[in-house]
């Protein structure tokens, strides 16, 4: 049992909390929420270039640094600080993810372009029927020459509009919800055929509805294999989830020390609203669902590489317990801060919303209840 | 005790439900239904309708121009009004101003505000909260020093809703300020044209522009303009205060989110099935349901007290609390069941051609922004924490 980080990851954690503190302040990001791109291609480059994070999860074979789940979570938990928008779990997380485990033969190039600073990714797997469920899929490919031509709808695809390239989940064979009969693409996000239609997020982001008409793509686009991809569907998502958990720590950690650093200043009754003892046990209760959130999201990072079972149960686990927390810390932060919570003015609010987000992302709380009680009490237990 | 209705009170129900129906304006049933924010006309136009009916201030004694309903027929109004989904009447002159005026005010104040009260064509707004005064309000620092038959305000409001559109505001403001906190207070009316205002918008999270800071500097208010005694405003704000968590509990309107939530459930899809067949969200919105009854008969009980001769009391504040706690568990359950369509922001989109590619249901679309302003309920009119506070101290004595 070993809850200390390398000296590597120590120094990894330096250099992004580093960035965020002097490169990412709130005002940087609002102004960023606000430019047209809505995101800063060149912070994306200092990141690949300067900083050399967008490495860190991949293989020295692969040209990267050799870490693996746990670098993934201190980068996201640093950028979870700062609400950092750039597309590293889309990118790093997501699309390096299927490309190392799915393979390919775009994988190697695709990988080095992604260390790189060149390649952006993001995950078109949702669909407007389809809900949490990952394999509800009514997008298709079919065969076409030596290729595939995919059709179908796409929905809330996070980072699309900042992307080169798309993964996007497709029904090969079998029935709409059917486990078997998936198949994983990686497209060109510039693809004939692809509309995309682009928009802001609650919390700050952007995202598209995509339309795949007639998308044309070579054998050689296919991750992993073909009708079997749910498995490495998960998979990764999992991983997502893991890392979206860390996110969700450090906006919580920041929300927390922001509440208590306004309840010591606000005075109202001529004491600070800190002297206040239901205040007290409300920053106590954030405290414990924080301290709970890091335990959890530690536990299903170390786990992502166990069997499928240990795994989801893991993984679902903690995105319940993080969800639960966002739910409540964000709340109670507002609270506290009174009218003040309720401005576009003050951070907080901003952190609240993304908390929001991450609540309902890659499935709320009730879908990974249900998918814990079936691994651990259900039919597959 | 006896849980029906009278056959006159359902034949009042009957009435007011075929007059909304009748009179309620379509195009305001266009805006709400794109859920677009409400402007001022907006408001303003169902409460000319109901003030010509003479149905604009349910609670006001018939002398002012009340239709002298009973709190049950009351109780009826704004379940019908709240079932047919009308947009609310903006409270600060009828439930707030208004009774003030009519229970401190001289006869000339009388007549001079109520009727345009009435009519709509003042629109008020509530100037009582200051940076340094929030919950303790009594700490408020905005000062006004006699000149004459004038008094000069200094100081700064803020949180002062919709007074973008104000015509009028009341303000407590300090007028003794050697005197103990709640002592030295004025209960002042002020024109929002007066030289010396600032409006300027606090934008809220979910983008919009409810509330503001309203900053006065040396603002001349004629002495005619002060409601009730000088240093006596504090008997207002408390007298207003009551009245203002009368009504606070919205059953009426959050059974109609309810509805929502079920209607939302029936149309989104889960592993081929309508959300509302799920096992777990069902059983959330059944205990919302019964979170609600339980608001509602408290509710009851309370307008049957009040039938009795009892004002509103502290109890008031228990409906203030549970109500808002329903509000804001409504507005989570829609924002789950609006899952992967909560997030896109729909302020300012809406440019044309892009049709082929809806974003999402439009039940979707403010979820989100709604779930954030609702917040709001439990911070404002006393917050719930100022709420128990309340009640540990009034009700149990502790
Ligand atoms: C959307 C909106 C609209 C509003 N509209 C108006 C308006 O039209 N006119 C107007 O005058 N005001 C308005 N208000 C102001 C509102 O009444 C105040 O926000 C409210 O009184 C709380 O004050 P505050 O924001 O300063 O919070 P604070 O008083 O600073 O409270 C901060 C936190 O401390 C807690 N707290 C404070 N005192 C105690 C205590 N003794 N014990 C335990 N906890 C305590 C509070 O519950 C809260 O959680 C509005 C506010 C909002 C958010």
């Amino acid at each position: 049992m070993d809850f200390n980080f390398t000296d590597e990851q120590n120094m990894l954690r330096d250099t992004v909390a580093k960035f965020v503190q002097q490169q990412y302040d709130f005002d940087t990001r609002r102004a960023i929420v606000k430019s047209e791109a809505g995101w800063r291609p060149d912070y994306w480059k200092v990141m690949a270039e300067e900083l050399g994070i967008l490495g860190a999860p991949f293989s020295e074979d692969q040209g990267g640094l050799g870490g693996g789940p746990v670098d993934n979570m201190i980068v996201m938990e640093e950028f979870g600080k700062g609400l950092v928008i750039e597309p590293y779990l889309g990118t790093v997380v997501i699309g390096g993810g299927f490309l190392k485990h799915g393979g390919g033969a775009q994988a190697g190039d695709l990988i080095a372009s992604i260390i790189g600073g060149e390649a952006t990714f993001a995950f078109a797997y949702a669909e407007p029927q389809g809900r949490y469920n990952l394999a509800d899929l009514t997008t298709t490919a079919t065969k076409d020459g030596a290729g595939y031509s995919i059709n179908g709808r796409k929905a809330v695809v996070v980072g699309a509009p900042w992307a080169s390239h798309l993964i996007v989940t497709t029904r090969t064979a079998g029935g709409q919800r059917d486990r078997a009969g998936v198949t994983v693409f990686v497209v060109p996000a510039d693809a004939a055929g692809i509309t995309r239609r682009d928009y802001p997020t609650v919390d700050g982001l952007r995202a598209s509805e995509i339309q795949f008409d007639n998308v044309k793509v070579g054998a050689d686009a296919v991750i992993g294999t073909v009708d079997q991809g749910l498995d490495l569907v998960e998979l990764v998502t999992d991983e997502a989830i893991a890392a979206l958990c860390a996110e969700a720590v450090g906006a919580m950690r920041k929300i927390h020390e922001t509440t208590i650093d306004y309840a010591r200043q606000r005075k109202q009754f001529g004491v600070p609203i800190s002297s206040f003892q239901v205040l007290q046990h409300r920053m106590v209760d954030m405290f414990m669902n924080v301290e709970q959130s890091v335990s959890m999201t530690y536990m299903a990072t170390l786990k992502l590489d166990e069997s499928n079972v240990e795994r989801t149960k893991a993984v679902s686990a903690a995105k319940v317990q993080i969800g639960k927390a966002c739910r409540f810390v964000g709340q109670a932060a507002i609270q506290i801060h009174g009218g003040m919570g309720m401005t576009d003015e003050l951070a907080v609010g901003h952190y609240f919303k993304r908390a929001t987000m991450i609540e309902g992302l890659f499935g709320s709380v009730d879908h990974h209840l249900r998918r814990y009680e079936t691994f651990s009490l259900g039919d597959a237990a | 005790m006896n849980l029906d209705f009278s056959p006159e009170d359902l034949a009042f129900k009957a009435e007011v439900r075929a007059f909304i129906a009748e009179n309620y304006p379509a195009h305001l049933r266009d805006v709400q239904d794109e859920g677009e924010e409400l402007g001022k006309e907006d408001f303003l136009a169902w409460h000319r309708i109901l003030a010509k009916k003479g149905w604009v201030n349910p609670a006001w004694p018939t002398e002012y121009g009340g239709p002298g309903w009973t709190s049950v027929q009351r109780y009826i109004w704004s379940e019908e009004c709240a079932l047919a989904d009308t947009v609310p009447i903006l409270p600060f002159g009828i439930n707030m101003v208004g009774p003030v005026i009519y229970t401190f005010g001289t006869p000339e104040q009388k007549a001079k505000f109520l009727p345009p009260t009435l009519t709509g064509d003042i629109w008020w707004c509530q100037g009582y909260s200051e940076p340094g005064a929030g919950s303790d309000l009594a700490n408020l620092r905005t000062k006004a020093v006699r000149d004459g038959d004038h008094y000069i305000v200094n100081g700064q409001k803020t949180w002062t809703t919709m007074a973008q559109h104000a015509d009028w505001g009341f303000f407590l403001v300090r007028t003794d300020p050697d005197a103990k906190a709640q002592e030295g207070i004025s209960f002042l009316l002020i024109d929002m044209k007066s030289p010396g205002i600032t409006v300027r918008p606090i934008i809220t999270l979910g983008g919009e522009h409810e509330v503001n800071e309203v900053w006065l500097e040396n603002v001349r208010v004629p002495v005619e303009n002060r409601i009730f005694h000088e240093n006596k405003g504090w008997t207002c704000a408390k007298f207003l205060l009551a009245h203002e968590r009368s009504g606070i509990a919205g059953v009426a309107r959050s059974k109609r989110g309810v509805d929502r939530i079920k209607s939302i459930a029936r149309t989104e899809s889960q592993d081929g099935q309508p959300l509302i067949k799920d096992s777990f969200f069902k059983r959330k919105i059944a205990e919302l349901e019964i979170d609600l009854l339980a608001l509602e008969y408290t509710e009851l009980r309370t307008l049957a007290a009040e039938n009795a001769g009892k004002g509103p009391g502290p109890e008031s504040s228990l409906l203030k609390v549970k109500g808002t706690e329903i509000q804001q568990r409504i507005t989570e359950l829609a924002l789950e069941a609006a899952g992967h369509y909560g997030m896109p922001y729909f302020r300012g989109f809406g440019e044309a051609g892009h049709n082929a590619l809806a974003i999402g249901p439009d039940y979707a679309h403010r979820t989100a922004p709604t779930y954030f302003n609702v917040r709001k309920t439990s911070i404002y009119g006393g917050s719930n924490e100022i709420q128990r506070n309340i009640i540990s101290k009034m009700v149990l004595g502790l």
